[in-house]
């Protein structure tokens, strides 16, 4: 009855690609899929081992993230790896725990980050909301409560359901704890807030992020990724929001985090300040394209360079 | 009622009741639109007939064409499919045929250029999410309009409208109308895209049937042709690019008749070219008939 009830589900899911409630099922490669949910992606990695899953999303997610996780998977999550402190990337990992793990102590899930994230959360003065909507986020001491696997040499690697997966860090991008996640086998690649191929990045200089260990970072993507044919395909890459993306598309991504970054350099270069850097908006064709602040953008990118406040 | 009219009868309600009109064959392309264009290619700062938005062109006037070499990834990447329209190297059309009902289901294609393959859906079946990957080719379904056949392609990977660097993104919506008429094809390519231009741009492109063409494997390998540092990016930062008035001195042409945006396409634009005069004779591009015998000056 029980796999009866999984194939029509996931039947009703798998073509039409859409579950209820805005939460979407897509199947990328090999074993794994990407779930399209409010808080942005989450990559799973299902098997006869378990389940891996990739950022967990919101707290007020975790019932239909959960749900659509079973549209692939009866197993118990052993895995959750967050790619940054981000409340949309690791706020659901207790409810997921709670809904999806194993009942047995003994096999809790592991869940890993790189040891900045944990540094930051549990730093003195942090700040307790997460989100500007504090109802449906999660504290900073409950996430870092869910963290018991932290590591510090990159890559962290596995072997989990047959399968390499390889978890890189990446310093000083998004925020200096940023981690991908590499399933060897089926070839994917689930990045985070790293590259976001509809919105512009965030750079969380707060939390020490900076413009060119983002672009770093994206080099780094592009290091690991092979593309198919003619350069399509290949290697896929789940981004922390937006579709599903293969080499080219971070290319394009990549392409436009330097050519800004290279005129904002040039404008830093020729004395002017922030708001005559922001007044020039260089990043003015990339505007219709790329959702997001271009000011927040531009501000960050100018911190990170000129190291200093106007 | 004869075995033979029962017979032609039945045949009749059993055929679509639809047109059909089959495009499968081996395709030259016809290049006696915008030839210099398509087979020298586009002069640098050349955006004229496009209708453009101030985001393209900044875009275009940034671009750099070391790219196409410095970075990688660009070396061996196809036209989308809209552009590959444009004729750039032959075409193989043929039918997918439901053997059970002898339905057609799609029309497929094969480019010489980077050996691009396309599947023009026509069993109905719906394109896929916006959270999908894209592809260089799109997705494409097609519905027939009498006997021209509609086709929409979503899904497609950021490109060009032009190879000198006018982009068209990942966001537009390409219609295409295929007409035949006897060893003709024309293809009419309607490009909405919500991010760099400001309204549709519709180009016509011209094939002839030649069965005899054979189409050769195109092959392309990557690797480094320049020492660089790790992710550099050609581009020209924006108000240095020295090539963008070429093409106005070169053609005789008003500058900001170059720079495109949909009001230069219309014929009323003219009255604002007001004591322009058209260079007395042409002598750069003049007599392409091939991408190997134009009159560069």
């Amino acid at each position: 009855m029980r796999l009866i009830t999984l194939a029509i589900i996931c039947g009703s899911c798998v073509w039409s690609y859409a579950c209820a409630q805005d939460v979407h099922v897509f199947p990328v490669q090999g074993n794994v899929s990407m779930i399209v949910g409010p808080g942005g992606n989450t990559t799973v990695q299902a098997g006869k081992e378990g389940i891996v899953v990739v950022d967990t999303q919101t707290p007020a997610a975790a019932p239909q993230i959960m749900a659509a996780i079973r549209t692939l998977s009866a197993r118990s999550i052993i895995w959750i790896i967050n790619t940054s402190l981000d409340a949309d990337h690791m706020g659901g990992n207790e409810a997921l725990i709670r809904l999806g793990g194993s009942t047995e102590a003994s096999e809790r899930a592991r869940v890993v980050t790189h040891e900045n994230v944990l540094n930051r959360l549990v730093a003195p003065g942090a700040p307790q909301a997460r989100v500007a909507d504090a109802a449906n986020s999660s504290s900073r001491v409950a996430d870092a409560a869910s963290i018991n696997d932290t590591y510090f040499r990159s890559p962290k690697d596995f072997l989990f359901n047959g399968e390499p997966v390889m978890v890189y860090h990446i310093p000083a991008a998004h925020t200096d704890g940023d981690s991908i996640v590499l399933f060897r086998r089926s070839d994917v690649l689930s990045v985070g807030d790293l590259f976001t191929p509809d919105r512009y990045p965030l750079i969380d200089l707060a939390d020490g992020g900076s413009v060119q260990g983002l672009l770093d970072g994206l080099n780094k993507i592009l290091e690991i990724a092979v593309a198919g044919k003619y350069q399509e395909g290949g290697t896929f890459v789940i981004p922390g929001h937006g579709r599903l993306c293969d080499e080219a598309d971070v290319v394009e991504f990549r392409d436009m985090v330097t050519i800004i970054r290279d005129r904002v350099q040039d404008m830093i270069k020729r004395g002017m300040t922030l708001d005559q850097v922001k007044a020039g908006k260089p990043s003015r064709d990339y505007d219709t394209q790329y959702k997001g602040s271009p000011d927040v953008f531009i501000e960050a990118i100018y911190k990170s360079l000129a190291g200093r406040k106007p | 009622m004869s075995k033979t009219t029962l017979l032609l009868s039945a045949t009749l309600l059993v055929a679509p009741v639809f047109a059909q009109i089959d495009f499968s064959g081996e395709w030259a392309p016809l290049y006696h639109e915008d030839a210099p264009e398509r087979l020298p290619g586009p002069e640098l700062g050349d955006y004229t007939e496009l209708p453009i938005n101030d985001a393209a062109r900044l875009r275009a006037d940034s671009w750099d064409a070391d790219r196409i070499s410095v970075v990688e990834q660009y070396q061996c990447r196809p036209h989308g499919s809209d552009y590959s329209m444009r004729g750039l190297g032959n075409m193989r059309i043929w039918r997918d045929i439901d053997p059970a009902t002898e339905r057609l289901t799609a029309f497929r294609t094969h480019m010489l250029a980077w050996d691009s393959e396309r599947t023009v859906y026509m069993d109905g079946r719906p394109h896929p999410p916006e959270y999908a990957n894209h592809t260089w080719q799109g997705f494409s379904t097609a519905v027939w309009e009498g006997n021209m056949l509609t086709i929409t392609t979503t899904h497609l990977k950021e490109n060009y409208i032009r190879r000198n660097g006018v982009p068209r993104s990942d966001q537009a919506t390409v219609t295409e109308h295929w007409m035949r008429h006897g060893d003709y094809l024309t293809v009419v390519t309607v490009i909405d895209d919500p991010v760099f231009l400001t309204e549709p741009l519709v180009r016509s492109d011209n094939w002839y049937l030649d069965p005899g063409q054979h189409i050769g494997v195109f092959g392309c390998e990557h690797a480094p042709e320049l020492p660089r540092p790790e992710g550099v990016v050609p581009n020209h930062l924006p108000g240095t690019n020295p090539f963008l008035r070429e093409v106005s001195e070169w053609y005789g042409l008003p500058y900001e008749a170059t720079r495109g945006g949909a009001e230069t396409l219309y014929p009323e634009y003219r009255q604002k070219l007001s004591g322009y005069k058209a260079p007395p004779k042409c002598d750069r591009y003049c007599t392409c008939t091939t991408l190997f015998d134009c009159n560069l000056r």
